[in-house]
């Protein structure tokens, strides 16, 4: 087909500088980004050569790296109208997992024979992190999958699905660890050591499952799917999509993403952490919100999921370093995040009909 | 097989064509709402088939039995003459059914191209969404249907109007017919230029030697663009036309029930013969 007999029409062209503006401006992210940045700047005036140093924006990248990890798969989740409460679940299950994998793994250190749990970070290997990285990543697809499966099948409200499967995959972990937590350097590595210089693997890491979330949120097929469903789950049926079947792979998704974390967790902190993570779910969610993600599914942005993770961490980060009560952040957070939502609300009653 | 179909059509001479879609006796209920009681309905190929009845008549769950949405209590789906089981709207697919739903079947969060594209992307490295091809070519498409977007096309389906909405759907069906078209009340919410381009798409289809399938209240326009109308009320099917044979006043009858000449009815089969002749050709 020749250029000249098509339709004028706006959006089928590469963007020019001025209708990438104009997209800019009316996307819900800038304002959000605005608010970081100003609270960047706030913190960087108030505590010059404090806040404002590559050490404590490393610092604070470390910090948000596992949330980062968590939050993009529950943006999956969330965008296709669903919510995941058994992230902690998840996370510590993948701990656990991880753990009793490195337990099973008989090594000999300088002919003492002992289990690949007790190595250290020096005399650690791939096969050993390949295999508690394996067992994280088992243990969300199991949690995963059960989600899906309740949701989409058993037609269980979400809600409750997850928040089952919350309490269940918890009370598995004690089980298993009998209620006590266990240390282990194997991993170590994985998360303090670096590959690129100056940025820990940790970082990394997060950096990397980000830009796999917005290729596969933003750029596949299987993201315009889960946004569809989110937006219309009949429609997307009466179009032949397979809708339960990808209900449960969002969901895979999202257990994948927290069995990750765990593995993260694990090598990070050096230890499971059976009664921990309990308001991971929460924190995720909150940033998946205030990053202009709706919980109506079917509008999401990746972008925005890493700017709400990072709003909470450079308030309390800020607070701290101002010497300001740090569980004032605690306050502002869930003011922020209120106030995020019903702008966002605003603003759609206003675009829709 | 029904009688209707064998009936009407050896007498005559076997007609060349089987029907392109055509149900034998369909029944549904919703509970003890029987939506569907016994309905018979055919729609052959390169010819427009309205199908016109009062609301709650059944219409619309006849369009979605045949579309895999229901899945019928009873009754026979045949597909140029075979025997089919729409189970899901991939069958339909798979069939060159597709269908412009009453309530349109829109992700209203999502922008046109990816609504006419939806479950059929156009793929770069068979994992990523070409969107810059599915934009040109739901533009075309557009300019087709000469729809004036007034907005950017990426700009999501909830903020267009609901003629535009409409035409959203009936761009995506016609994209992807290739056998049967359904539109259910394709033109309710459209504006005067945007109805006559549907109309006209409605002849280029049916000029492509596709069924399409026309579900209108608008009665001038049914006795206008349709090549046969079949009547439809309380669950079955009641009254069929050729072109030229049924006016306004004829049609109201029908549609109120003063009037029948179905020979698949089983409540008319006694009468069936008789009136059968004034019908067929
Ligand atoms: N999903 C459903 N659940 C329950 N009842 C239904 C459902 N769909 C249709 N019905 C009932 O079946 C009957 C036929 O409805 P249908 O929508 O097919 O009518 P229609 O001929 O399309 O009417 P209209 O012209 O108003 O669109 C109605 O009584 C309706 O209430
Ligand atoms: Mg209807």
């Amino acid at each position: 087909m020749s250029r000249s007999d098509e339709p004028q029409m706006q959006g089928i062209e590469t963007d020019t500088w001025q209708q990438l503006l104009r997209r800019l401006r009316s996307a819900p992210v800038l304002a959000t980004f605005g608010f970081l940045l100003a609270l960047m700047v706030f913190f960087s005036i108030k505590a010059p050569g404090k806040f404002n140093t590559g050490d404590n924006l490393t610092r604070l990248a470390q910090n948000v790296a596992i949330l980062t990890v968590v939050s993009v798969g529950t943006t999956f989740v969330i965008a296709a109208r669903g919510i995941d409460l058994s992230i902690p679940s998840g996370i510590i299950l993948g701990e656990v997992f991880a753990a009793e994998a490195l337990r099973h793994i008989s090594v000999t250190t300088n002919g003492v024979p002992g289990k690949a749990i007790d190595v250290s970070a020096r005399d650690t290997n791939a096969g050993y992190i390949l295999a508690a990285l394996g067992a994280a990543l088992l243990a969300g697809l199991l949690i995963g999958l059960l989600n899906g499966v309740i949701v989409a099948y058993l037609r269980v409200p979400a809600m409750i699905a997850t928040l089952g499967t919350l309490g269940a995959g918890l009370g598995v972990a004690l089980i298993i660890r009998h209620g006590v937590n266990v240390a282990s350097y194997a991993l170590e590595p994985v998360a303090n050591a670096h590959v690129i210089p100056g940025v820990t693997n940790l970082i990394l890491i997060a950096v990397v499952v980000f830009v796999l979330g917005v290729v596969g949120l933003h750029l596949s097929v299987f993201g315009r799917h889960t946004l569809a469903i989110g937006s219309n789950e009949e429609a997307a049926r009466r179009v032949g999509l397979r809708v339960q079947r990808h209900l449960v792979k969002v969901y895979v998704l999202g257990g994948l993403a927290n069995g990750f974390a765990g593995f993260l967790s694990l090598a990070y902190f050096t230890t499971t952490s059976v009664g921990g993570h309990t308001t991971d779910n929460l924190q995720a969610i909150t940033a998946v919100a205030l990053g202009g993600t709706s919980l109506f599914g079917g509008v999401a942005t990746m972008f925005g999921t890493l700017i709400g993770v990072w709003i909470p961490a450079v308030l309390k980060n800020g607070f701290i370093i101002i010497k300001v009560n740090p569980y004032w952040q605690m306050v502002a957070v869930g003011a922020v995040l209120v106030l995020a939502v019903w702008i966002d609300q605003l603003r759609r009653r206003g675009q829709q009909r | 097989m029904s009688e209707s179909t064998i009936t009407t059509a050896s007498p005559a001479g076997a007609r060349a064509t089987l029907p392109a879609i055509e149900t034998v006796r369909l029944t549904k209920s919703f509970g003890t709402v029987q939506a569907l009681r016994g309905c018979s309905f055919q729609a052959n190929p390169g010819e427009v088939t309205a199908l016109v009845g009062d609301n709650g008549a059944g219409k619309s769950t006849l369009v979605k039995a045949m579309a895999g949405v229901y899945d019928p209590d009873g009754g026979q789906i045949l597909v140029d003459g075979r025997e089919v089981k729409i189970t899901s709207p991939q069958v339909a697919s798979a069939l060159g059914i597709e269908t412009v739903f009453q309530d349109l079947a829109l992700a209203p969060d999502l922008d046109a191209a990816s609504n006419v594209f939806l479950g059929r992307e156009l793929r770069m490295l068979r994992i990523l969404r070409d969107q810059r091809e599915m934009r040109r070519r739901t533009a075309s498409q557009f300019a087709k249907l000469g729809v004036g977007l007034v907005q950017d096309l990426r700009v999501p389906v909830a903020s267009f109007s609901g003629g535009q909405r409409q035409s959203v759907a009936i761009a995506r069906a016609a994209m992807w017919a290739r056998h049967v078209i359904m539109m259910d009340e394709p033109t309710a919410a459209l504006g005067v230029i945007q109805t006559a381009k549907v109309l006209e798409l409605i002849h280029t289809v049916r000029d492509q030697g596709l069924a399409v399938i026309f579900i209108s209240h608008n009665l001038p326009q049914v006795i206008e663009v349709a090549d046969r109308i079949e009547v439809m009320r309380l669950g079955v099917r009641v009254a069929r036309f050729r072109r030229g044979e049924a006016d306004l006043d004829l049609l109201i009858d029908a549609i109120s029930g003063a009037f029948a000449n179905d020979t698949s009815d089983p409540g008319a089969a006694g009468r069936a013969d008789q009136l059968d002749e004034g019908v067929q050709p």
